[in-house]
């Protein structure tokens, strides 16, 4: 008997461990992606590097950076509207049919891979609505892309937020815009803000759709929204580091280690909002 | 906008009662207009994909999806008129090798990413408390924000050599004998191995995340039921806690799979980018629908009949269909199975 009891004890010692290498696999891998990005990125980025354009496989990244920085950011300004007003019917009108169905498609759209978003965008926006490769292209393809997760965050957000809130303000003779606008979204600001930061680094992040939407230009945003094909980080880190010069795979590294800084802050930054609201006053 | 009849109608004393009765319905069409855009922009996608890519589906039928021809035709010889649509002669588009090397990176990466999600939830939810589990949950799900093409960056620069230096050697000799599969010869490094090893990595967070919510919640009671029962604490969390979250880990694999299936820049830079070539072993460089579509975007504009671009329109719609229908799937599973509480 207590041959048994010992083989289970061992079992679960096992059992644990185990436990704990996977979990020092998966940091460890992520550490070591983050530090191979900062020491090749580290040596390869400099202020020059942030002040000039792209020329051919050298030069500096202003205009790739300024690019993502106006594809996401206007994106975003087109996703968020959007994407929080659905995200509010979804949650107020919870229970009903329509909610119920729309917040299938919600999920579903999240898992629609980005590069059939990418060709969607390409089919509709620049070659029936003949926008050409252009900022107004992709940033319309990123706000697809960034609006089924800001629906998602608003909904979650608001859902939380107790009953008793809104029965009270029906109570007090508030209509439907004005508890929405005045009570429900500012006390539930901090999650709806995560979730519009969160979209906005998933939107810097992604390469797929803007290949076949806003291609690639070498010179800084000239103000067009149509027929202007506008350069964006992640593409310099996908095409330049499979040309054969040194000073391309620099700008690869450099781009790279931007472009994780930026999405680590917003993903850091939006934890950290979370966890200033809901951690417990101790 | 103009003003509305019934609130110029109105005495002045009761302007005030009848604009607040009045502004609800609008605010409830706002939202209902808001809230339909994602529903149009599914259907959307549907019918341009559709029906940009119907010239192309005659050419090879149904064979689109058996065969492994992908072939543009001659670009030099003059265009020839079949199926009343013009297209460059000899051109044929069968993406066989394209399915193949989808589902199975997808499904190896599946494969590698379960026990490796499975134990790191256990982990988080059941050993780890307190500021070590906030860390080590943070920096996972940190895992799920670096962007796709910088794991291709990592893969292609650093992943590929160190496992064909140190992993696929050892398999090729000390496992291939013994499973034909693993056996050589092993290239370069580019393939199905290392692209679902990479995939495999950029899924974990997604099913540790759920998961770990899983068993959070699950009721304390359990715990104590299970230890009371004389079962240890591994044991408790193995055969108690996950069990009852066998629906909730199923869903999230489903989704999991589904976003493997739809992965295109990391798998663009590490899987070989193989053309009508079906792998033979684990180390065979293979491509995918989602990384075949942004590789071939360049010969595709070569076509000057387009048929090449509505080509890759079809595996864009093929590529929708199945993420589509995966997806479905497990959200379909999670809503009506998993909401136990």
């Amino acid at each position: 008997m207590s041959g048994a009891i010992l083989r289970r004890r061992w079992q679960s010692a096992l059992g644990w461990a185990l436990a704990a290498l996977a979990g020092m696999l998966l940091v460890g891998v992520l550490l070591h992606i983050m530090l191979f990005v900062l020491m090749r990125g580290g040596g390869a980025l400099s202020l020059e590097m942030l002040l000039t354009d792209t020329q051919g496989v050298a030069g500096g990244l202003r205009n790739a950076i300024t690019g993502s920085l106006l594809l996401s950011g206007l994106g975003l300004a087109l996703g968020v509207p959007i994407g929080v007003g659905s995200g509010i019917y979804l949650a107020e009108r919870r229970g009903s049919l329509n909610a119920r169905v729309l917040s299938l498609v919600v999920d579903v759209l999240v898992g629609v891979p980005s590069i059939v978003l990418g060709y969607f965008g390409y089919v509709t926006l620049v070659l029936h609505l003949g926008w050409g490769f252009s900022l107004a292209a992709g940033a319309l393809t990123l706000a697809l892309l960034m609006l089924p997760y800001i629906a998602r965050s608003t909904d979650l957000a608001l859902r939380n937020l107790p009953t008793s809130l809104r029965e009270s303000a029906y109570a007090l003779g508030c209509g439907e815009g004005r508890l929405v606008m005045r009570i429900l979204l500012p006390a539930a600001a901090g999650p709806v803000f995560t979730g519009i930061l969160l979209a906005f680094a998933i939107g810097l992040g992604e390469t797929a759709p803007l290949i076949y939407t806003a291609d690639w230009s070498n010179y800084l945003w000239n103000g067009k929204f149509l027929h202007a094909p506008v350069g964006y980080l992640t593409y310099v880190i996908w095409s330049y580091i499979q040309e054969p010069f040194a000073s391309a795979h620099q700008l690869a590294y450099a781009a790279a280690l931007i472009i994780m800084l930026l999405v680590f802050a917003l993903a850091l930054g939006a934890r950290l909002v979370l966890l200033k609201r809901y951690a417990p006053a101790a | 906008m103009s003003a509305d009849p019934g609130l110029t109608a109105a005495a002045p004393a009761a302007g005030g009662l009848r604009r607040s009765f009045s502004w609800r319905p609008r605010f409830g069409h706002l939202l209902a207009l808001l809230a339909a855009v994602p529903m149009l922009a599914l259907l959307a996608l549907f019918i341009f994909l559709v029906l940009y890519a119907k010239p192309a589906m005659p050419i090879d039928g149904w064979h689109f999806l058996v065969r492994d021809t992908w072939n543009l035709g001659n670009l030099y010889a003059d265009p020839v008129t079949v199926h009343g649509r013009q297209m460059l002669p000899g051109a044929s588009y069968g993406i066989l090798f394209l399915i193949v090397g989808t589902l199975a990176s997808a499904a190896l990466a599946v494969v590698f990413a379960l026990p490796l999600a499975v134990l790191s939830a256990l982990l988080l939810a059941e050993l780890l408390k307190g500021i070590p589990a906030f860390l080590v949950s943070t920096l996972i799900e940190l895992l799920a924000a670096v962007p796709s093409v910088v794991y291709g960056l990592w893969g292609y620069v650093f992943l590929i050599p160190f496992l064909d230096h140190h992993l696929y050697g050892f398999l090729e000799h000390r496992v291939g004998p013994w499973l034909p599969f693993f056996a050589g010869p092993r290239g370069s490094g580019y393939g199905l191995l290392t692209s679902a090893i990479v995939l495999a990595i950029m899924v974990v967070p997604l099913i540790t995340a759920t998961l770990r919510d899983g068993l959070a919640a699950t009721p304390r009671e359990l715990r104590e039921a299970g230890r009371a029962l004389g079962a240890t604490g591994f044991e408790s969390a193995w055969r108690v806690v996950l069990r009852g979250q066998r629906t909730v880990l199923f869903g999230a694999t489903i989704l999991a799979l589904g976003r493997a299936l739809g992965e295109t820049m990391a798998v663009l830079m590490v899987s070989g980018n193989a053309l009508n070539y079906l792998p033979h072993n684990i180390y065979a460089p293979i491509s995918t629908m989602a990384a075949f579509i942004v590789s071939q975007l360049d010969s595709a504009l070569q076509d000057p009949t387009g048929m090449a671009l509505r080509a890759l329109a079809e595996i864009a719609l093929v590529l929708l269909v199945i993420t589509v229908a995966v997806n479905l799937a497990a959200r379909l599973l999670l809503q009506f199975y998993g909401r136990r509480k």
